[in-house]
C-alpha cells in the first residue's frame, strides 16, 4: 500500500499528539494527583437514604484537625444541606463529600471549579476537595432531574477558620 | 440518465426517506429555536420553564434520532445501489423497515408531544438520553426500539445486495462506498445491542410495570456502550460524502482509496470500546475503566486526522484541475457558489473546530471543568448538528434532484443556505463553549440562580446570550430556507429543463488494487472489534451485574 510522504509525516505528527495527549492526562491522574470519581463511594439503596446510619441526618461533621466529611442528599429539587441551608466548612480544610440521591440522577457541580459529579441513585459519590480560603461558592444540579430542576441550587460558604461553628 | 431513471424502487425509498428526515428536522430545528430563546431569557413566551424539557426531548429525539436514522437510511440505499450498480434487493423489504422506523417515530413522538397537553396522561420528558429512574411512557421506549430494528433491517437489505453482486463479480474488490456502509452498519449492529438490552430488557418491562426496579447505573452504562459509537454512525455518512463526492464536487478525485477503508475498518475497531467517557464523572465506575476509556479514544483521533488529511488534499487537487495555483491560493479556485460544494466544505471546516473541543471532553481530569455544562453542546453543535447536519443539507442539494429527476428550485437560497448555517453556528458554539467554561449548566430552562453567579473566562455573560439568541436564530432561518429549496424541488415539474447535476463519481487516483485484501475481509475486523469490546466493558459490566441485575434498583418516576 502506497502512503503518500506527507501523509507519513501527518500521520507522524497524529501519533504523536495523541500519546502527548495520553502523556499530559497521565500526568495530571499522577504527579497533579486528580482522582476521577471512583467506586470507592460504594453503594446504598436508594429507597432508604433517609434510614442510613450516614444520610439520616446529613452535614458537614469533623473527622481530624483540618479534616471534614461532608454527606449530602440530592433530591427533587434540593440538596440536603445546601439549598434551604448553606454547607458550611471553614478555610485551610480538607472535606470529603459524599453525595447520593434519593429519587432520580442528578448532577452536584460547584461553579467555576472542577468539583462536579454526577449523582446517582444506589451510588454514592465520593470527592476529596481542598478549600484554602475563605469565600462562598454556587452548587448547581447539572444534571436533568425533572420539572423544577433549573431551581436546583445550594451554596457552600468557606468560613475563617476561628469563626466556625460547625457545618450545616 | 438519472439514477431516478436507472433505480426506481431505490429512488422511492430514499425520497421517503429523505422526506420523514426533512420534516423532523424542521420540527427540531423549531424546537431549538425556543431553546437558544428561552435559555437566554429573551423570550420565554413559547414554552412554560416546566414544558421546556418537553421541547428538549423533542428537539434531542427528532434530530439525533429521526432525522440522522432516516437520513443515512436513505443515504445509504444510494450509495449501495448507485455503487454495486443494482438496485434494491426487494422494495417490500424496503417498506417493511421504512415503515418500522416511521411508526416506531410516530410512537415515540406522541409520547413526546402529548407532554404539552396536560389533559392527557401520557408523557416523556426524559431527554434523549432517557435516564432511568426517570420514566417515559412505554410508547417512547416501544418507538425507539422499532426506528433501531427498523435500521436493522435496513443494513440487512445493504448487505443483501453486496452478496447478489459478489455472486456476479467473483473476485472483485468491494466498491468503495459499500464499503464504508458495511463497515458502517457492523459498527452499528454492535453497538446498538447495549441501548436494545437497555430497552428491551429493562425499561420495557418496568415501564409496563413488569419489574418494579431497575439498576440506575447499568442502564446509563448500556446506553453509553451505544452513546459514543452512534456519534460515528452520524459522522461515517459525513466522511462517506466528504471521501467520495466532495473531491469531485472539487472538480477532481479521491487521493487514495486505500487509505479510506482503513479509516472505516479503524473505526470499526475503536468506536464502542470508548463508552465509559460519557461516565468519567460517574461514582461506581472504577478509575483504571475510565483511563482505558481515555487512552482508545485518544487513538479514535487518528482516523478523524487521517481522513482531514485526505479530504484537504483531494481538494486541493481538485482546484489545481480547476486552474487553481499558489501555496492557498488554490483554494480561491474551488467552487463555492455550489451550496453541495460550500455546505460539506463548511461542515469539514466546523468538525475540525469540534475536533478540538472534543480532544479537551476527552481528556479525563479536564473533564471535570466541563461536563454537563453548556460548552457540551456547543461542542457537538459542531460536529452532528453541523458536520453531519450541514453535510446531509449540502448533499441533498446534489442528491435530490438525482432522486426525483426534477431541477433544483430557488438557486439563491441555496447559495446562502451554508453560509448562513455556518455563521450562525460560528455565534451559536462559541458562546455555548465559553459559557460553559464559566460554569452555565446544559439541559436548563432558566440557567440563572440566586446564589450562584457565573463569572466569563472570556467575555460577558450578557454578551454570551446575546449570541446564542441570535446565533440559534440565524440557524433557523437558515434551516427555513433549505426547506423551501427542499420544497420547491420537491413539487416541481419533472422535465422541465436539463438536470445539471452528473452523479458519476470518478474512481481515486490510487485504486482499491493498492491495498491488501484483508481489508475487505470484515470479519476479522468484527472479531478483533468485539475482542476490544471484550476488554474494554468485560470487567466493569460483570462488577456492575455482579451484586444482581436490578440492583441497587430503583422505582420509576415517571416524567
Ligand atoms: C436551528 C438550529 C438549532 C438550534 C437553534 C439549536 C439549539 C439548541 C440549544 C440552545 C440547545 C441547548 C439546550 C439546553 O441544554 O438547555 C440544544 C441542544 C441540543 N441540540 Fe440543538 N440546535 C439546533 C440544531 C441542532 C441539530 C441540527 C442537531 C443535531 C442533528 C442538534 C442536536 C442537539 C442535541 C442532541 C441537544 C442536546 C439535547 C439534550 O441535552 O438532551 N441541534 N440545541
Ligand atoms: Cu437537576
Ligand atoms: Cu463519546
Amino acid at each position: 500500500m502506497e502512503i503518500h510522504r506527507f501523509e507519513k509525516l501527518w500521520l507522524a505528527a497524529g501519533i504523536l499528539l495523541i500519546v502527548g495527549f495520553i502523556a499530559t492526562v497521565t500526568y495530571g491522574a499522577v504527579g497533579e494527583g486528580v482522582a476521577m470519581v471512583n467506586d470507592d463511594g460504594g453503594t446504598i439503596d436508594p429507597t432508604k437514604v433517609s434510614e442510613d446510619a450516614n444520610f439520616s441526618d446529613p452535614g458537614v461533621e469533623q473527622v481530624g484537625p483540618h479534616e471534614y466529611e461532608a454527606h449530602i442528599v440530592a433530591q427533587q429539587f434540593l440538596f440536603k444541606p445546601g439549598t434551604s441551608t448553606p454547607i458550611r466548612v471553614p478555610a485551610n480544610s480538607t472535606v470529603t463529600f459524599y453525595v447520593t440521591s434519593s429519587d432520580v440522577v442528578h448532577g452536584f457541580n460547584i461553579v467555576g471549579t472542577n468539583v462536579n459529579t454526577m449523582v446517582i441513585p444506589g451510588q454514592v459519590a465520593k470527592m476529596k476537595v481542598r478549600f484554602e480560603e475563605p469565600r462562598e461558592y454556587g452548587i448547581v444540579c447539572n444534571e436533568y432531574c425533572g420539572a423544577g430542576h433549573h431551581t436546583m441550587a445550594g451554596t457552600i460558604e468557606v468560613v475563617p477558620e476561628d469563626d466556625y461553628e460547625g457545618g450545616a | 440518465m438519472a439514477y431516478v431513471d436507472d433505480y426506481p424502487d431505490a429512488s422511492k425509498l430514499v425520497r421517503a426517506c429523505f422526506g420523514v428526515s426533512f420534516v423532523a428536522l424542521g420540527l427540531g430545528g423549531f424546537f431549538g429555536l425556543i431553546q437558544a430563546l428561552h435559555r437566554t431569557n429573551v423570550f420565554r413566551g413559547f414554552v412554560s420553564s416546566a414544558d421546556y424539557y418537553t421541547v428538549l426531548t423533542g428537539h434531542g429525539v427528532l434530530l439525533v434520532l429521526v432525522f440522522t436514522t432516516f437520513f443515512i437510511a436513505g443515504l445509504f440505499t444510494w450509495a449501495t445501489t448507485h455503487s454495486l450498480e443494482r438496485d434494491v434487493p426487494s422494495l417490500t423489504l424496503g417498506w417493511t423497515w421504512f415503515a418500522m422506523m416511521l411508526v416506531g417515530t410516530a410512537l415515540a413522538a406522541t409520547a413526546i408531544l402529548a407532554g404539552f397537553v396536560p389533559s392527557i396522561d401520557m408523557s416523556a420528558d426524559v431527554l434523549f438520553t432517557f435516564y432511568a429512574p426517570l420514566q417515559a411512557h412505554p410508547i417512547f421506549y416501544i418507538g425507539a426500539a422499532l426506528i433501531i430494528v427498523g435500521s436493522w433491517i435496513a443494513g440487512y437489505t445493504y448487505f443483501k445486495n453486496l452478496w447478489g453482486w459478489r455472486q456476479d463479480n467473483p473476485g472483485e474488490r468491494i466498491p468503495l462506498r459499500t464499503f464504508m456502509v458495511v463497515t458502517t452498519m457492523l459498527m452499528w449492529y454492535i453497538s446498538t445491542i447495549g441501548v436494545a438490552i437497555e430497552v428491551v430488557v429493562f425499561l420495557i418491562p418496568w415501564s409496563l410495570g413488569l419489574i418494579s426496579q431497575v439498576d440506575p447505573l447499568i442502564t446509563r452504562t448500556l446506553f453509553w456502550y451505544f452513546g459514543h459509537p452512534v456519534v460515528y454512525f452520524w459522522l461515517m455518512p459525513a466522511y462517506l460524502v466528504w471521501y467520495t463526492v466532495l473531491p469531485k464536487l472539487s472538480g477532481g478525485r479521491l487521493f487514495s482509496d486505500p487509505l479510506a477503508r482503513v479509516v472505516f475498518v479503524l473505526f470499526l475497531l475503536l468506536s464502542t470500546p470508548v463508552g465509559f467517557h460519557h461516565q468519567y464523572l460517574d461514582p461506581g465506575i472504577p478509575e483504571g475503566f475510565k483511563f482505558i476509556a481515555m487512552t482508545n479514544t485518544m487513538f479514535l483521533l487518528l482516523p478523524s486526522l487521517l481522513t482531514a488529511f485526505t479530504v484537504v488534499a483531494s481538494m486541493e487537487h481538485g482546484a489545481r484541475q480547476n486552474g487553481g495555483t499558489g501555496r492557498f491560493g488554490w483554494l480561491g479556485s474551488l467552487p463555492w457558489d455550489n451550496p453541495a460544494f460550500s455546505g460539506s466544505a463548511l461542515a469539514g471546516l466546523m468538525f475540525a473546530a469540534g475536533g478540538f473541543s472534543g480532544m479537551i471532553n476527552a481528556g479525563m481530569n479536564i473533564n471535570y471543568l466541563i461536563h454537563n455544562t453548556l460548552w457540551v453542546p456547543g461542542h457537538f453543535h459542531l460536529t452532528v448538528g453541523t458536520a453531519f447536519a450541514l453535510t446531509a443539507m449540502a448533499i441533498s442539494y446534489w442528491l435530490v434532484p438525482q432522486i426525483t429527476g426534477k431541477r433544483l428550485q430557488f438557486r439563491g437560497l441555496a447559495l446562502v443556505q451554508p453560509y448562513l448555517w455556518f455563521f450562525g453556528m460560528t455565534l451559536m458554539s462559541n458562546a455555548m463553549h465559553r459559557a460553559g467554561l464559566a460554569g452555565v449548566p446544559r439541559r436548563t430552562a432558566e440557567p440563572q440562580y440566586g446564589s450562584v453567579d457565573f463569572s466569563g473566562v472570556v467575555g460577558g455573560m450578557t454578551e454570551m446570550r446575546i449570541q446564542i439568541a441570535i446565533g440559534g436564530t440565524l440557524l433557523f432561518v437558515s434551516l427555513l430556507l433549505f426547506l423551501v429549496v427542499m420544497a420547491g424541488t420537491w413539487m416541481a415539474e419533472r422535465g422541465r429543463g436539463q438536470l445539471t447535476v452528473n452523479g458519476v463519481i470518478p474512481p481515486a487516483l490510487s485504486g482499491p488494487e493498492h491495498s491488501p485484501r484483508i481489508i475487505d475481509n470484515y470479519r476479522v475486523w468484527v472479531a478483533i472489534a468485539i475482542g476490544l469490546i471484550i476488554i474494554a466493558y468485560g470487567p466493569p459490566m460483570f462488577d456492575l451485574v455482579a451484586d444482581g441485575l436490578l440492583e441497587p434498583g430503583s422505582p420509576a418516576f415517571p416524567a
